[in-house]
């Protein structure tokens, strides 16, 4: 009895061991598929990749249809929809591999093809995280010199299909929700605050909220109607709409008398750099830097003179000041990164990396290349400054 | 010995080099400028292309009812794996695409249908073999390692099979491709040495094996009773693509006129001079668009010497320009049809399986390595002053040619070559400084 027991284990063991094996060797060429849907599916995956090699079947399947593929996220826009003049909603319908469960308040990086090239910009979400929901939305305002954003508002086609960047970012709504707190935004930093009030509206649960939003005109200001009926309907959301061409800047000396309780609230403040300087500081003269959470746009630096700027290497945690005449490869060296290299004369691609954020230029011909590309170290030199996945 | 001076050798100054390299580096300057739509829609119907024509030419091999059919598929497979290998692969590799700024179209992570790693063939390919091209012990593609291709390389009795092993290189060209970066040797070397070369062969292995077991194992097994036919069809597809490769490669490289250079040449190396090592080193084949097409572009060698990593499909107006450069500087631009560039090669690599003592030519003075020695005459170009054109290396090529055709080549034989007496002779550009 005993005996044929331990044997019946030891099968047993073989048998979820070999499993094991089959599984992982089916699953193995897909292993590198940047976005993991269901394990069944990539194991899937990875099996027809067997006959596939080494391309995936999703480089077939998406010549089919473009959001057939988990090689990268995809989505197509289905509906660009104007807010004012100079800013426009994308609904975009995600392809495979899309996690819906981002939280309210986080952001998306979007790649759009322009001239043959693909440019990636982060924008908020708006949308709210519903279940069941299967499209997202971001609002755009367009920049003066922001090439992208002029180029979406201007007149992006539903249709066209859009690369995407997982959510991401801590700027987002807290679970639980606290009971009081206090909303601070101008101009487009109000998108990642209405994805939040949308969530909580969904949810019927709005707690205690003060919200001052500046924008210079009211036509000018985003959601305006959705904002104020949002107001009307829940008690607890009071709105300070602050008209700065009218009405001038909002002062932050003010907040004693629109918010008389803003030391025990939680803020959430997204907007232009001058707007979140000031909000630092008088939180913290206060003593309440923790209950202050920020979000910064990245500036659109593209078209400006390089002229060095601080290079951070983001895995190896250094980070340098450079010249416009070092290249970044030199930086990096001079640093103690471990950095790939080849020719050093640009020709062999050895020294590719992805610029994580910020702008770099080419130094043999002057081209800025924006975050969210792969560039050159061994040519290419910072353009203010830029931070490096190395 | 090889060149030893590029300048030199091409009968240009310094201040002709710099701007010969202002020249070539504003058709860059060009290209980069113009690249967009037109060109990233080129490269994607490329690849939808060869997807749809293999997969089409892998349906016929296991549905064909007919040997013609068959046959078609087998044409069509080699064909599919031809453009995958050179129009994208090699060309994507390079980074020509990188512009796109598209993830699934890039350097970084694109890998191909043969048996190197594309990794490891970045490595020596865009790097050694780019870098140094042509540099005597530098460039792993002189000889691909185990041929002699120069006279600068000291004659060894394993070139005797040469001719064979050039035809077995043909045949499994993919394979030795992909043992190229994999220096084995180094596996007695140090700690570092070993790992390195360990970690490599694992890569290759992986590779090799999901090849293998793609095209020789899994597809024949699932094309049921007919599994015979499809190992047959796709191990000849294999071959034709090998074969097509070989051949394209060859045709860039060793043809005569393509120079070998001595490493003291490289030593502060300009970015002219550099650009000039390109041009001499390397050979084009005359092709119409289709030809083209079929060889990644790479009937433009010399452009995509100089152009390593400009889109492929630009090669053609660029060779326009890079020609009119080599009329104005009066340098050759070797190219020719196909078959003459292949014959030519074979010439060399027959020739040179055999000892030195039955080579009449010398290392400065051969159709496949010539050096500054070659020239009796003063090397510097001279602008005539009647028609306003330089004559240059081209001329003094063309000189040198028809001066041997006129005493017959009986008397250069005879010991007459300028360095045949080793250092006695003067090397002209000596005297003319
Ligand atoms: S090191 Fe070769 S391209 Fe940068």
């Amino acid at each position: 009895m005993t005996d044929s027991g331990t044997r019946g284990r030891a099968v047993g063991f073989d048998l979820g061991h070999r499993v094991a094996q089959v599984r992982q060797w089916l699953e193995e060429p897909a292993k590198d598929v940047a976005t993991t849907g269901s394990p069944r599916r990539n194991m899937l995956r990875g099996a027809v990749a067997r006959v596939t090699t080494p391309l995936l079947p999703d480089d077939y399947l998406h010549l089919v249809n473009p959001l057939w593929s988990a090689r990268e996220l995809r989505g197509q826009i289905v509906e660009v929809r104007p807010e004012t003049a100079d800013s426009a909603t994308l609904v975009i319908k995600p392809g495979w591999g899309f996690r819906f469960d981002y939280r309210p308040g986080q952001y998306i990086g979007i790649g759009l093809l322009v001239d043959g090239r693909w440019h990636w910009r982060s924008y908020s979400l708006t949308s709210s995280p519903v279940v069941g929901a299967r499209l997202i939305t971001i609002t755009v305002k367009a920049m003066p010199e922001g090439f992208l954003s002029s180029h979406i508002v201007g007149g992006v086609e539903p249709g066209t299909v859009v690369r995407l960047a997982a959510p991401q970012g801590n700027f987002a709504l807290p679970e639980p929700l606290p009971d009081r707190m206090l909303f601070l935004t101008a101009g487009s930093g109000v998108t990642p605050i209405m994805s939040m009030l949308r969530t909580m509206d969904r949810r019927g649960r709005v707690p205690d909220i003060v919200h001052i939003h500046s924008a210079p005109t009211e036509d000018s200001a985003m959601f305006r109607g959705e904002l104020a009926a949002l107001a009307d309907e829940h008690e607890g959301l009071r709105l300070h709409l602050q008209l700065t061409r009218s009405m001038g800047q909002f002062d932050l000396a003010r907040l004693d008398e629109l918010c008389p309780d803003w030391r025990e609230r939680q803020v959430w403040a997204c907007g232009p750099a001058g707007m979140l300087a000031a909000a630092e500081e008088r939180w913290r003269a206060a003593g309440l830097e923790d209950h202050l959470h920020l979000e910064r746009f990245a500036v659109d630096r593209t078209g400006q003179d390089g002229d060095g700027g601080t290079v951070t290497f983001a895995r190896s945690g250094r980070s340098l000041e450079i010249d416009g005449a070092t290249t970044l490869l030199e930086a990096g060296e001079k640093s103690g990164v471990q950095m790939p290299f080849g020719c050093r004369m640009g020709i062999c691609q050895t020294c590719v990396v992805p610029l994580e954020a910020g702008a770099v230029r080419d130094l043999r011909n002057g081209k800025v290349h924006e975050e969210g590309s792969r560039i050159q170290t061994c040519i290419s030199t910072a353009a203010g400054d830029c931070t490096l996945d190395l | 010995m090889a060149i030893t001076d590029v300048g030199v050798y091409a009968h240009l100054t310094a201040d002709d080099i710099e701007s010969l390299r202002i020249e070539l580096d504003g058709i860059r300057d060009d290209v980069e400028r113009a690249r967009g739509v037109r060109d990233a829609r080129y490269v994607r119907r490329t690849i939808v292309g060869q997807r749809v024509l293999e997969v089409a030419a892998r349906a016929a091999i296991v549905g064909a009812r007919t040997r013609p059919g068959l046959y078609l598929g087998v044409l069509g497979l080699g064909v599919a794996k031809s453009i995958e290998n050179m129009e994208l692969g090699h060309n994507v590799s390079h980074g020509q695409w990188d512009w796109m700024n598209e993830p699934e179209i890039h350097s970084t992570t694109w890998e191909w249908d043969m048996a190197c790693v594309s990794a490891q063939w970045k490595h020596y390919h865009n790097y050694l073999h780019h870098k140094y091209t042509n540099v005597l012990g530098m460039d792993d593609d002189i000889g691909f390692g185990i041929m002699r291709v120069s006279r600068d390389q000291p004659w060894r009795p394993i070139y005797l099979i040469q001719p064979v092993q050039n035809f077995l290189l043909a045949l499994g060209f993919e394979w030795g491709i992909g043992l190229h970066d994999i220096k084995l040797g180094k596996l007695r070397g140090t700690e570092e040495e070993r790992a390195h070369t360990r970690s490599q062969l694992r890569a290759f292995g992986r590779k090799i094996r999901r090849q293998v077991v793609k095209d020789y194992v899994l597809l024949p097994a699932l094309s049921g009773s007919r599994w015979r036919s499809t190992l047959a069809a796709n191990a000849s597809a294999n071959v034709l693509r090998n074969l097509w490769a070989y051949l394209v490669i060859f045709c860039g490289h060793f043809p005569d006129g393509a120079e070998k250079f001595h490493p003291d040449d490289i030593a502060d190396e300009t970015r002219g001079e550099w650009y000039l090592r390109q041009m001499l080193g390397t050979a084009n084949f005359d092709a119409g668009p289709a030809l083209a097409f079929m060889s990644g572009n790479l009937c433009y060698q010399i452009e995509h010497h100089l152009y390593p990593d400009l889109p492929s499909n630009r090669y053609a107006e660029i060779a326009e320009r890079v020609r009119a450069v080599c009329d104005k500087y009066d340098l050759p631009y070797t190219t020719g049809p196909l078959a003459k560039q292949y014959l030519l090669t074979l010439r060399t690599i027959v020739k040179l399986s055999l000892p030195d003592r039955y080579l009449r030519d010398t290392a400065d003075d051969a159709p496949e390595t010539g050096s500054e020695r070659r020239f009796t005459a003063p090397t510097v170009s001279t602008i005539s002053p009647l028609t306003g054109r330089r004559r240059g290396l081209r001329t003094a090529l063309r000189d040198l040619r028809s001066a041997r055709r006129r005493t017959g080549r009986a008397a250069a034989g005879g010991g007459t070559a300028p360095a045949a007496a080793g250092g006695a002779v003067d090397p002209a550009y000596a005297r003319t400084a």
